[in-house]
């Protein structure tokens, strides 16, 4: 109800020249930019586009192939067509359905990926919870820290870690000045199980906590009043508010923890025992020692299948529902 | 004794008090409404109520209870939240449930108290619906729903219309006078909205710096503003400064002669007595003047010859501004409903202002 007062005519009697003028310069875009939106659009987007279908999809095909060819003489693979006809074999496939150790292995790299993504979970959802309710101006200063060790060289990092848990650290000191007077045998904390599954989560830490800070981050700060002062607690506001709106970042996280976790060979290669052979590292041997180029191709098809079907189902049982 | 009583709150942010030494009484079964333009304290009075934020000063008593101990979820008080704040992974029934669940009432219990809740507002048909799927009012009346549910001692209102557009902000505003008439909760609004707040209330304290300069009725409010602030905030009105010439007592108040620069010698009324030689202005609502081209005065009148200046034309009523012959302006507002009128004056045309002197009131200071 504010106004101030104006002089001159009544209000509502524009010219109608004043009316068509604006309509002459509205909303038309000039042809050139219609012509050349189809243009312009593949020029930023084709590159990418043949950057992926020559070095993923090609490479992923030509591995499908070389799983049903048999391995070559001296390594690598038999030539393709021999005598005429097409040279084709199952019995790569045949020998993983035969033996139950691959399964075996599998099994145990699904294992040790699932203890690696649910240990980034119970680590990063407090971080990225701390640092999405942080003042707005240190929030970046802090994923800054997060994802500070990407800056140094991933392997300088796993080895720095073969130093931390190695025999003459502190930590081992430490942890067998408790356990010896127990009366148990010293414990290596290299090479063992533990150091792999310490070195799998330390990695892929910040790739839970990005995914989860930019989904808390967003969360309207209102929803968490309007609870409590509907009678909700601490443990209630978290249980039933943040922690449901934040399930897509923490399926986001699970999968860019879980599918690399899957597959690294680096990890248990470097800190591992002897015991500790996960399924990159069967399928680097394929390449690199036994030669079997064939055996590898159908275990890395296998685990790329075991990774969709997991992610399948996680798309499953994550799908949006009508819930109370 | 009053359901809740606000006692000499303040607080203070830094050297700013956001909340000065407020005291107020809210009875049971009020439509009470903190208005004020923004800043001037009443939304911190209000998260100090649902227990959000904490008085650096004074008590907040409910029930004769204070509150200083209980965090939010145990205080008998709800907000409607000025961006509904509904929880966007839960159904309508789900979000009127929440508190219910909260307070551990059980299923079947549950079940019918949150049908009750959504057929009081309309929306029983919507209760699988999620958040996202709804207009801004069906939003709001959810929003209120939920925290009707549990019955709470006090409502408390966080600008709730002040995202709707106008048509439907005064559909709600009918039925936020019928829910609470029903419901007999006490409603302690928050607005900055100085229409909504007359047609809603049953009182208004009206709040500038952190202090309540006016508490009173919505007639009163507006009819006998105590102060220029209230005068000017709400609504329109002539403020005519000047210096008191004559006070003679006059029922339970003073009938003040004023005298004002450009307009001359004025008369009205006050509460108080007044002595001569004091500063002071007239308020009078511009719906109180009358102008006319021919000289009308009555006997009570005020007066003054002038011409329009300046017109704006609204449709239903048209203000015009009258500049008297002294210089002072004047704003009459007429309605435009005379049949075959569209408006009674042009630009320039001479006139002649007036208005009863008990439309006008003084305002010392």
């Amino acid at each position: 109800m504010r106004w101030k007062p104006r002089g001159g005519s009544m209000p509502g009697t524009s010219s109608p020249a004043e009316g068509a003028g604006v309509s002459a310069s509205g909303a038309r875009h000039p042809s050139w930019q219609a012509r050349d939106r189809g243009t312009g659009r593949w020029l930023v987007s084709g590159p990418p586009l043949a950057y992926l279908l020559v070095f993923f999809a090609i490479p992923a095909l030509i591995m499908v192939v070389a799983s049903f060819t048999p391995p070559g003489e001296y390594g690598g693979l038999a030539p393709l067509f021999e005598d005429g006809k097409a040279n084709l074999t199952l019995e790569a496939y045949e020998r993983l359905a035969g033996d139950p150790i691959y399964w075996e292995v599998f099994a145990k790299s699904v294992v040790y990926a699932g203890i690696t993504t649910l240990c980034c979970l119970v680590l990063a959802y407090p971080l990225a919870m701390l640092v999405a309710r942080s003042p707005r101006k240190y929030r970046d200063l802090l994923m800054l820290l997060v994802i500070l060790p990407f800056w140094s060289n991933f392997l300088i990092r796993v080895y720095a870690w073969m130093i931390i848990l190695g025999p003459q650290s502190a930590l081992s000191r430490a942890v067998n000045a408790v356990v010896e007077p127990l009366g148990f045998e010293p414990v290596s904390l290299l090479f063992s199980s533990f150091a792999v599954l310490v070195g799998l989560v330390y990695v892929h830490l910040p790739f839970m906590v990005l995914p989860l800070y930019a989904n808390l981050e967003k969360h309207d700060p209102a929803l968490l009043d309007a609870a409590q002062d509907l009678g909700a607690n601490a443990w209630q506001r978290f249980w039933r508010v943040t922690f449901p709106l934040s399930l897509p970042g923490v399926w986001a996280g699970a999968a860019l923890v879980f599918i690399p976790a899957l597959g690294i060979f680096a990890i248990p290669d470097i800190l591992g025992g002897t015991e500790d052979t996960l399924i990159g590292n069967l399928i680097k041997q394929q390449f690199l020692e036994t030669r079997d180029w064939p055996f590898g191709s159908v275990l890395s098809i296998v685990l790329t299948a075991i990774a969709l079907a997991l992610a399948g189902l996680a798309a499953w049982v994550s799908r949006p529902r009508r819930t109370a | 004794m009053a359901l809740l009583e606000i006692r000499n709150v303040t607080r203070r942010f830094g050297d700013f008090a956001a909340v000065d030494d407020v005291s107020l009484a809210i009875e049971a079964g009020e439509f009470f409404t903190l208005l004020g333009p923004s800043g001037c304290g009443k939304t911190t009075l209000l998260r100090m109520i649902a227990g959000f934020d904490l008085p650096d000063g004074g008590a907040i008593v409910l029930d004769g209870k204070d509150l200083a101990g209980d965090p939010p979820e145990r205080r008998p008080v709800r907000t409607v939240f000025q961006s509904y704040a509904l929880f966007p992974h839960m159904t309508v029934a789900g979000n009127v449930a929440f508190p219910l669940k909260m307070a551990k009432v059980g299923g079947a219990e549950t079940d019918r108290q949150v049908w009750a809740a959504l057929e009081g507002v309309q929306l029983a048909g919507k209760a699988d619906r999620y958040p996202h799927e709804l207009s801004g009012g069906q939003k709001q009346r959810v929003a209120i729903a939920r925290a009707l549910v549990t019955k709470p001692r006090v409502l408390l209102l966080d600008e709730p219309l002040a995202a709707l557009d106008a048509k439907l902000r005064e559909q709600l505003q009918l039925e936020l006078i019928n829910l609470q008439k029903d419901v007999g909760i006490t409603f302690v609004y928050v607005t900055h909205d100085q229409t909504e707040a007359l047609a809603l209330s049953h009182r208004i304290a009206v709040m500038n710096h952190g202090r309540v300069e006016q508490l009173d009725e919505p007639s009163r409010i507006y009819g006998f503003p105590r102060t220029r602030f209230v005068a000017d905030f709400i609504g329109h009105c002539n403020l005519f400064d000047g210096v008191v010439a004559a006070s003679a007592p006059s029922g339970g108040g003073s009938l003040v002669d004023l005298d004002v620069a450009g307009l001359g010698r004025i008369r009205t009324l006050t509460q108080a007595s007044v002595p001569a030689g004091s500063k002071g202005s007239v308020a009078v609502r511009p719906e109180k003047v009358r102008i006319s081209s021919s000289v009308t005065q009555g006997a009570d009148d005020n007066h003054c010859a002038g011409h329009i200046r300046d017109f704006l034309y609204m449709g239903d009523v048209t203000m015009y501004v009258v500049e008297a012959t002294g210089g002072q302006r004047v704003e009459a507002l007429l309605a435009n409903s005379e049949a075959g009128r569209t408006k009674f004056f042009e630009a320039g045309d001479a006139v002649e202002a007036a208005w009863r002197f008990d439309a006008g009131h003084f305002i010392p200071g």
